[in-house]
């Protein structure tokens, strides 16, 4: 699959509130292949970024351009929020929904979503309430719901964040299927682990800024700036 | 505590039932006249409703105790339901058809109303809202009058000749139902649209389909709202009064039975009609939530 969002420029990007800049200026070049994990600590802005990129943050200022137009970008993304968004349905109906709003047929949806249920084992609970499965379950159900849409990028916003370690592994398993796939990953995170596993390329936010950025393997060995060399070596970093 | 002259109010009562009932040109005096007995016994001449011919039942002694007549309401009550007496009958099926069919038309307006309330933000959102939630309080018999100017032969809507007819019954009650069922659907929906909202702003869902979608997983909380205006719409007494015009077997209905035997004096009907009301307003209550629950989907 030829991926058609990138190259990714972002040019003095802004996000305010109230008057207050939540975010930016940012500028951001994104290319190449693979996953982009945004990292910084809490309140350093990572959900404003992810949510002002995939375009359901205002902006206030500035550009952000993908490769192809407007409207195909906006259609060819999906966002899977750090609290899972669960539609007071069955788990069944949570994926056929996307599917039925672009207007799929019913049987048609039905079988994909049985599909892709199996695949992200959520095969043996079809018929339950989604609001009625664990936290691993339903963040699971996020992430399957944004997939069957064949996106090509997909946002994820702290994924695991509340999830123990065996919820995790099911999640970066099915992550990295996706990849394969071609499609391409942009999650914010602070755990370090799935960092290291997962980025490709490494957006270091601070302060509602890009304070670093660039290939994982040069940011992790040898960070350019103090900050995130504290923030790798787990120190506390305002 | 005793109470004014039976023999005397149910008169008076009747004088005043027969000049409305020729105000609107029915008089009820073609109807086969009846012997009924009030509840000293004395035999009262009335129009021909079966509901005058009620057994008196134990407790006739006393003239006048409040408590007796609710001990008589009771049994009348029970003795109208057993024998599916005929008047009783027709009245509580208007009663039921002329809520109901206001019930589903202010759904049908209420409910995507409060949704597009929800979803779409204009400049005069609040104040439509504010407005809204105030018209919750609308008096029943102003919104009566209205509908009885429109209706009227000579108003604008007199064509239509509606004035004393079930369908007048039904445009007004919808009218004082709507905003109460529009206010209590909005806030329900606005909860789920607060939940709801990145989710499918994020897979751009247009705003149909928003709409749609909040209707539909909202449907146990408009179930609520509608019962909300069930409940006010089959209690209404005001509005209906007075579009309506309380005619037998043409616009009589439960309430302005009541009312009407209240104002005759005969408490015990009144009362007997009352717990009628009363049952059966719980049990539609009950059949919409076994309904509502016959779904496989479990809670929410
Ligand atoms: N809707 C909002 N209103 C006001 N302030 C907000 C809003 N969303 C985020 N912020 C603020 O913006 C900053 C960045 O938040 P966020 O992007 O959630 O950070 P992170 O995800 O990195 O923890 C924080 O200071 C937060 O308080
Ligand atoms: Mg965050």
């Amino acid at each position: 699959m030829v991926n058609q969002l990138f190259p990714l420029t972002v040019r003095g990007a802004t996000t305010r509130h109230r008057g207050k800049t939540l975010v930016g200026p940012i500028d951001l070049d994104l290319d190449g292949q693979g996953t982009c994990v945004v990292l910084g600590p809490n309140g350093a802005g990572k959900t404003t970024l992810l949510r002002l990129l995939h375009g359901i943050a205002r902006l206030n200022e500035g550009a952000i351009t993908w490769a192809c137009d407007q409207h195909a970008a906006q259609t060819s993304q999906a966002f899977v929020f750090q609290r899972p968004v669960m539609l007071r349905r069955s788990v069944l109906e949570n994926l056929i929904y996307p599917l039925r709003i672009r207007g799929v047929s019913r049987s048609e949806a039905r079988d994909r979503a049985e599909r892709w249920a199996k695949r992200a084992g959520l095969g043996s609970m079809l018929d339950r309430p989604a609001t009625f499965l664990s936290g691993g379950e339903q963040q699971k159900l996020a992430l399957t719901r944004a997939l069957i849409m064949d996106p090509q990028l997909v946002f994820l916003d702290e994924p695991s964040a509340s999830l123990d370690g065996r919820a995790t592994r099911e999640i970066e398993n099915i992550l990295a299927d996706t990849q394969k796939t071609g499609t391409r990953l942009i999650l914010s995170t602070h755990d370090m682990g799935q960092a290291r596993r997962l980025a490709d390329q490494v957006i270091f936010m601070l302060g509602g800024r890009v304070h670093e950025t660039g290939p994982a393997a040069p940011f992790f060995e040898n960070p350019q700036t103090l900050e995130a060399n504290a923030f790798l070596n787990g120190d506390i970093v305002e | 505590m005793t109470c004014p002259s039976l023999a005397v109010s149910v008169h008076a009562g009747q004088a005043i039932s027969r000049a409305a009932d020729q105000r609107v040109n029915l008089t009820l005096a073609d109807r086969p006249r009846q012997q009924g007995r009030d509840r000293l016994g004395n035999p009262v001449e009335c129009t021909g409703s079966a509901l005058r011919n009620l057994p008196v039942f134990a407790g006739d002694k006393e003239e006048g105790r409040r408590l007796d007549d609710l001990w008589q309401g009771l049994m009348q009550a029970i003795w109208l339901v057993v024998t599916l007496d005929a008047d009783l009958v027709e009245i509580s099926l208007r009663s039921l058809q002329v809520t109901l069919s206001a019930l589903a038309f202010a759904c049908l307006v209420a409910m995507p109303l409060a949704a597009l309330l929800t979803v779409r933000r204009f400049r005069l959102r609040r104040s439509v809202i504010a407005v809204m939630n105030a018209l919750m309080g609308l008096p029943p018999v102003v919104v009566g009058l209205v509908v009885y100017v429109l209706l009227s032969r000579s108003g604008p809507l007199g064509a239509l000749g509606l004035l004393f007819t079930p369908w007048a019954m039904i445009i007004a009650q919808m009218i004082v139902i709507i905003p109460l069922i529009a206010s209590i659907s909005h806030q329900s929906l606005r909860d789920l649209w607060f939940e709801y909202h990145d989710l499918l702003i994020s897979m751009n869902v247009t705003r149909w389909q928003k709409i749609t979608t909040l209707l539909w997983d909202a449907r146990r909380a408009l179930l609520t709202a509608a019962l909300a205006g069930f409940g006010r719409g089959i209690g209404e007494v005001g509005a209906i009064m007075i579009v309506g015009g309380n005619i037998d077997h043409a616009t009589r209905v439960l309430t302005s039975a009541i009312a009407l035997e209240t104002g005759k004096g005969d408490f015990a009907l009144a009362l007997a009609l009352g717990f009628i009301l009363i049952a059966l307003a719980i049990a539609v209550n009950l059949v919409i939530h076994w309904l509502g629950r016959t779904e496989r989907e479990g809670r929410w």
